[in-house]
């Protein structure tokens, strides 16, 4: 098993590299492209298998000492959302070679080889035990999301993309400013001895390094105040570009932020992440009903739902903990879906302005069925996966005693559902409007439609097996919340007692 | 040696934000390589004080540096040259599309702020009418 780890950060790599040789080829780039996220999502599920049966996996790259050399380490946690992130990327690129022969749609020799270099990077960010090669994976993240972003050289993408880069640019400037103050404090980056390590600090300096690692991952992460950039520049991209994006993105920026906080034990600033998380919900739900496109209103929506994972992290408790890690896997597939059905409106008008569009309804309604079922479910309406997710949440709020927060965060759950009737009203009902001329061919709606129905079943299928993700999430959030099961698993169980 | 480190770190620091927080990309990307000098300088600084090469002779003595931050600046150089080249490229594009490399504001937001803020203007307007038919010799 200690191989598959390392393979799933490698095979993309390695499978990019093959597929940007293969300009001219479109069925065999297309081809290895599939079968390579294929192959990845398959590892995952091998993994999360494993691991949930035998324990942590823990491959020390070059077979260096821990302590010395890079980790690579699949714990619970990670083998998740590993597997929710591969099969949201593998799900996009079905789409991706339906879109195209769209219009409208990105060019796969560039798409296809990206992707997988980001799905790389989301693989190691995912499994990495160092701080450093958490930079390294934010590179490789950023560098291919730069890419995506910008490669049709428009000029609204490359207006929105410069503020993108730059703002991330400078995030990660103060990364390595982070792991250089971390560094000089502790004296290692492997973050199993920074678990050791950092509690033992005076105060005031975990403070510190726990607030400038707040606003390192929290611009990843889009929380307030952080978040300008993302609503600015997600629509400007192709589809499928733009649904990765929101999937996956923002959600690594959480998952390390959950990593981090709970390993490093930063509980002192868990009314901060309550207060941000309040705020982050709510001027993210009121962006999204000021605006009138469908990708923005939905690109406002993934601020505004970031707010919920940073408040189950924020009360800093078991069932707080687990909230947030389901409300992640929740997410990221629907948070997917969503836009690719942005996209299916996208292809077939020709816009997602909803003043332009209208009565899709009754016209395809296909896409209002695969618009709806996600929608109601990030409304948190039952039975939908964010129904559970979001009752877990309130729930472990309520036992906490964090009343506020809980009550904000429903009436960000209603404002939500306030907006997603503004995307139905405008959208689905009223006049029918007519499609987009020219059309895209018959065939490749029909993949795209394909696709995002794969997805739409996927995000039910959470749903369905809440249970047992229920109690995985549980055993994450008490893992991670215990810390000693993280460090054990790294540095043997010897190694707590020769550092003390 | 340590106190020229800061100020140096602390210079270029001041320097490259107020660069990058400049609307021409042409000064962002200058920034950028001024900030990621410092960080460099920063992560060299946390390994210790300056010491013999190490690795070098496969010993190490008591003065010898502490190769680990050396191995991670040459990482960060390394990543930060490749996203100033692809900067200086978008800044180009952006010269080619609109004839300058001014980072501008989000279109879309604006435009959705000004409609607010004419409607805004238009009730100020009514209101203004109303107080004046109430008061018809000017308010006094």
């Amino acid at each position: 098993m200690n191989a598959v780890v390392g393979l799933c950060v490698v095979l993309p790599l390695f499978g990019s590299a093959l597929v940007l040789g293969l300009r001219r080829k479109p069925t065999a780039r297309d081809a290895i492209t599939v079968s390579t996220m294929a192959g990845v999502t398959g590892m995952a599920a091998a993994l999360l298998a494993h691991v949930d049966r035998n324990g942590t996996v823990v491959l020390g790259v070059g077979d260096w000492a821990p302590d010395l050399g890079i980790v690579l380490v699949a714990d619970l946690f990670a083998a998740l959302i590993l597997l929710v992130a591969s099969a949201t990327i593998l799900v996009v690129e079905l789409f991706a070679i339906g879109q195209r022969r769209t219009p409208a749609g990105a060019d796969p020799a560039v798409v296809s080889p990206i992707l997988l270099v980001l799905a790389g990077g989301v693989s190691l960010a995912i499994l990495t035990g160092d701080l450093f090669t958490l930079f390294v994976a934010f590179e490789l993240i950023l560098v291919a999301s730069y890419v995506l972003l910008t490669h049709q050289g428009r000029e609204s993408q490359v207006r929105s993309g410069m503020t993108y880069v730059v703002i991330n640019l400078f995030a990660s400037t103060l990364f390595l400013f982070g792991v250089a103050i971390v560094y000089s404090a502790t004296g290692t980056v492997n973050m199993a001895l920074l678990a050791e390590r950092i509690p033992e600090l005076p105060g005031a300096t975990q403070v510190g390094i726990g607030l400038w690692f707040l606003v390192v991952f929290g611009t990843k992460a889009a929380i307030f105040p952080l978040f300008s950039w993302l609503p600015d520049s997600y629509p400007t991209a192709p589809t499928t570009i733009t649904a990765v994006f929101a999937g996956l993105l923002t959600k690594i920026g959480v998952y390390v932020l959950i990593r981090f906080f709970t390993l490093m034990d930063l509980e002192q600033l868990g009314p901060l992440l309550l207060v941000v998380a309040g705020l982050t919900m709510i001027v993210g739900v009121a962006g999204a009903l000021a605006q009138d496109d469908v990708k923005r209103i939905l690109s406002f929506h993934v601020v505004s739902q970031i707010g919920y994972m940073i408040m189950g992290l924020g009360l800093f408790t078991v069932a707080g903990v687990a909230g947030a890690v389901l409300f992640l896997i929740h997410q990221i597939p629907v948070k997917t879906v969503m836009f690719l059905a942005g996209g299916l409106i996208e292809d077939d008008q020709g816009t997602s302005a909803l003043k332009k569009v209208g009565g899709l309804a009754t016209s395809k309604p296909v896409i209002a069925v695969l618009f709806a079922l996600p929608a109601l479910s990030l409304a948190g309406l039952p039975p939908f996966s964010g129904f559970i997710a979001k009752l877990a949440l309130v729930d472990a709020g309520i036992s906490s005693g964090a009343y506020v927060i809980v009550a904000v965060s429903l009436v960000g759950s209603i404002l939500t559902l306030l907006s997603m009737t503004k995307i139905w009203l405008g959208a689905f009902w009223g006049e029918v409007t007519p499609a987009a001329v020219p059309a895209s061919s018959r065939r490749s709606v029909t993949i795209m439609q394909t696709a995002a129905g794969v997805a739409v079943a996927g995000t039910i299928a959470i749903a369905v097996v809440a249970g047992p993700l229920w109690r995985m999430s549980e055993q994450v959030a008490a893992d991670l919340i215990e810390r000693t099961p993280y460090i054990v698993d790294v540095l043997g169980p010897t190694a707590t007692e020769v550092d003390r | 040696m340590s106190v020229a480190m800061i100020f140096a770190v602390a210079g270029l620091v001041a320097t490259g934000t107020f660069l990058v927080t400049s609307r021409s990309l042409s000064r962002i990307v200058l920034g950028f390589a001024l900030l990621g000098h410092a960080a460099v300088l920063a992560l060299l600084a946390s390994g210790g004080r300056a010491g013999s090469p190490p690795i070098v002779d496969g010993e190490s003595t008591p003065d010898t540096a502490n190769p680990l931050p050396q191995a991670l600046s040459l990482t960060a150089i390394v990543i930060s040259f490749g996203l100033t080249l692809f900067v200086l490229a978008l800044a180009r594009r952006q010269q080619v599309l609109t004839g300058d490399d001014l980072v501008e504001d989000d279109v879309e937001d604006r435009r959705i702020a000004t409609t607010h803020e004419v409607r805004e203007a238009a009730v100020d307007e009514t209101r203004e009418l109303e107080t004046l038919h109430e008061f018809p010799e000017g308010g006094s």
